[in-house]
């Protein structure tokens, strides 16, 4: 999993039925010291996760689609978690 | 599978209702010569890792296959603990 930040909410009329009630998120993916790597990404939400918030995102289609709470839906990222604390340590 | 150093945790409580229980930590992957290689990750744990230990973790949908029957929407897991390695 990754660390990433909400950054923008996503609104699609027209989209594949499985995308229907699901709430896309603009997520852009952090370093573990919290500063931005790489481009944003697009993830559906299977926590209520909003803007500016902190979250825990999975990069892989099976398990996005298990967070969506459906099976075969075509997509590969899902914010999992909202994250309260990153500590390093080791 | 990859090796890798434990070098973190992660703090959830609001999360998907099959991560509930389950330990996150972040992983360093590691070179065969113990040299950080590639970014960190977020991995879960399914057999007791803490921080400072070097560990194996699976990538994909298989990191959930130690919930089963639980599905845990999860893409990397800690699977084993190293006791040491050797490269010759």
């Amino acid at each position: 999993m990754q660390i990433g930040q909400v950054i923008g909410t996503v609104v699609s009329t027209q989209k594949h039925r499985t995308f229907e009630g699901a709430k896309l998120l603009l997520v852009q993916p952090l370093a573990m010291d919290d500063t931005p790597r790489g481009a944003p990404l697009l993830a559906v939400d299977g926590v209520g996760a909003g803007v500016h918030e902190k979250v825990l995102i999975v990069l892989e289609g099976r398990a996005a689609g298990e967070a969506l709470g459906r099976k075969a839906a075509p997509v590969d990222a899902a914010i999992v978690g909202i994250i309260d604390t990153v500590t390093i340590s080791g | 599978m990859q090796l890798a150093r434990v070098i973190g945790d992660v703090v959830t409580t609001r999360k998907d209702e099959n991560l509930v229980g389950i330990k996150l930590l972040v992983v360093q992957p590691l070179t065969p010569d113990h040299q950080p290689v590639g970014r960190p990750l977020v991995a879960v744990d399914a057999v007791g890792a803490g921080v400072g230990e070097e560990v194996f973790f699976v990538r994909g949908k298989e990191a959930s296959f130690p919930f089963y029957p639980a599905e845990p929407p999860v893409d990397a897991g800690i699977v084993g603990i190293v006791d040491h390695w050797d490269v010759e």
